[in-house]
This record gives C-alpha cells, sequence and structure tokens, in this order.
C-alpha cells in the first residue's frame, strides 16, 4: 500500500500497526527519513516537498508493484509526506514483511532507492540565505543503479 | 482549453500553478509558453524536463483535447 499525507506522519505507530497480526511474517524491515538540519554544509531550517496528488500516488504504487514483483514478500508499505516538513521530522515510512530478513531488508532497500529517484516530489530547502530546489543527488541514482539487472 | 499545471521550481519561475490554456498539441503549447516567458522556456528545454499528460509521461509530442490535463515537472527528489 502507498500513501500521500500532507500531515505529520508517526513511524512508531505505523510500524506498530504494520507488525500487528502478522503471523505469516518472520521479518519485517523499516525505514524511517528525516529532514536534515543542513544540506552539504548549508543550514536547513525547514523542507517543502512539492507532488503531484493523483500521478504521485500512481507512480508509487508502480513502484511499489515493481518491488512486490522483484521480491519474495509478503507486504509494503510507504507512506511519504507532502507540504510543509520541519527539520527533524519524518519525510518517508517504508516498511516490507517477508518469510525471511534477507528479502525484507533487500526489498525496503530496494523501494528506498526508487522512490528517491523516479517518486514524483520536489523538495524545497530554506535557509538563512533563501530558498532552493533540490534534485535527487548523483549517489542517489548510483545507488539506484545497483538493481539494474544485465541483459 | 487544456489545463496546465507547474510542479518545483517551474511553479516559482513561472509564477503560476494552474493556467486554462487554448492549444491543439504538446508542441504547441510548450511553444507558446516558451514564447510568452523566455527563463521558463530555457528551463523548460532542460533535460530532465517532462511532460505529464493525463498523468501518463509523455516523451513525443501528442494532440491535446480540451479537457487533457498537462503537467510540466521537473527532475524529481522523493525519499
Amino acid at each position: 500500500m502507498v500513501r500521500l499525507e500532507d500531515t505529520p506522519i508517526d513511524p512508531g505507530a505505523l510500524l506498530a500497526e504494520f507488525v500487528r497480526n502478522r503471523g505469516d511474517a518472520g521479518a519485517v524491515v523499516n525505514f524511517t527519513g528525516l529532514t536534515r538540519d543542513a544540506t552539504s554544509g548549508q543550514p536547513v531550517s525547514r523542507l517543502t516537498l512539492d507532488a503531484y496528488p493523483g500521478w504521485t500516488e500512481k507512480v508509487m504504487a508502480e513502484l511499489e508493484a515493481e518491488t512486490r514483483a522483484r521480491f519474495d514478500v509478503i507486504d509494503v508499505l510507504a507512506v511519504h509526506r507532502w507540504g510543509v516538513v520541519e527539520v527533524g521530522q519524518p519525510i518517508v515510512f517504508v516498511a516490507v514483511a517477508a518469510v525471511h530478513r534477507r528479502s525484507a531488508f533487500e526489498a525496503a532497500d530496494f523501494l528506498m532507492d526508487q522512490l528517491k529517484t523516479h517518486a514524483p516530489f520536489w523538495k524545497k530547502e530554506d535557509g538563512p540565505d533563501g530558498s532552493r530546489w533540490i534534485e535527487a543527488r548523483p549517489e542517489d541514482h548510483a545507488d539506484a543503479a545497483r538493481w539494474i539487472q544485465p541483459e | 482549453m487544456a489545463r496546465v499545471l507547474m510542479f518545483g521550481v517551474l511553479q516559482d519561475l513561472a509564477g503560476w500553478r494552474t493556467r486554462e490554456i487554448d492549444t491543439t498539441s504538446l508542441s504547441a503549447l510548450t511553444d507558446l509558453l516558451m514564447t510568452e516567458d523566455a527563463v521558463l522556456g530555457e528551463r523548460l528545454s532542460r533535460p530532465g524536463v517532462f511532460a505529464v499528460v493525463n498523468q501518463t509521461m509523455v516523451r513525443t509530442d501528442v494532440i491535446l483535447a480540451p479537457d487533457d490535463e498537462v503537467a510540466f515537472v521537473p527532475p524529481v527528489s522523493g525519499g
């Protein structure tokens, strides 16, 4: 399942709900992304995420489907914020349930790499020197490229 | 009239989020926007900027119907 949220998300509550009544899974891996107080040494006071409601969820659902098709997993949850996100607040929460841990770790890693480079969000950082739009870093694209399978 | 949307830095450059624009094709729409605003036009022509028509990314010219929704999107940065 994927969700786009315009109010603060609670990773603890999301994880508690995700693991509830899950007798089928032997492993749950979760990841929470937070707003940093600096990027490349430049202070950040707040982050604003723009999104395209409708299309953003559509692409997130495609990335979830790709994750489910590629890894042996039981369930996937991705919750992403948009709007203003204060420093220290969660931006994204991903959880994956699987029978064994390896596929859960790998699927969560894969899904985060795809969200970083393919999910329709646009980030604007506000700091003492003004605002700046930021794009996925070369490292993010390199991370995502790790999953490209040879022909 | 196509419904035209701008996202991210494109919205800041354009100064608007949504406009109704009378057009017949994506190329005609792009030409119009570039003629209206050279700064926005330069950004629209950069690599990594795409059009999304009715919530599907397009990489070629398409005919636009009056009720079509066209979004211009810069490179994404989720997570």
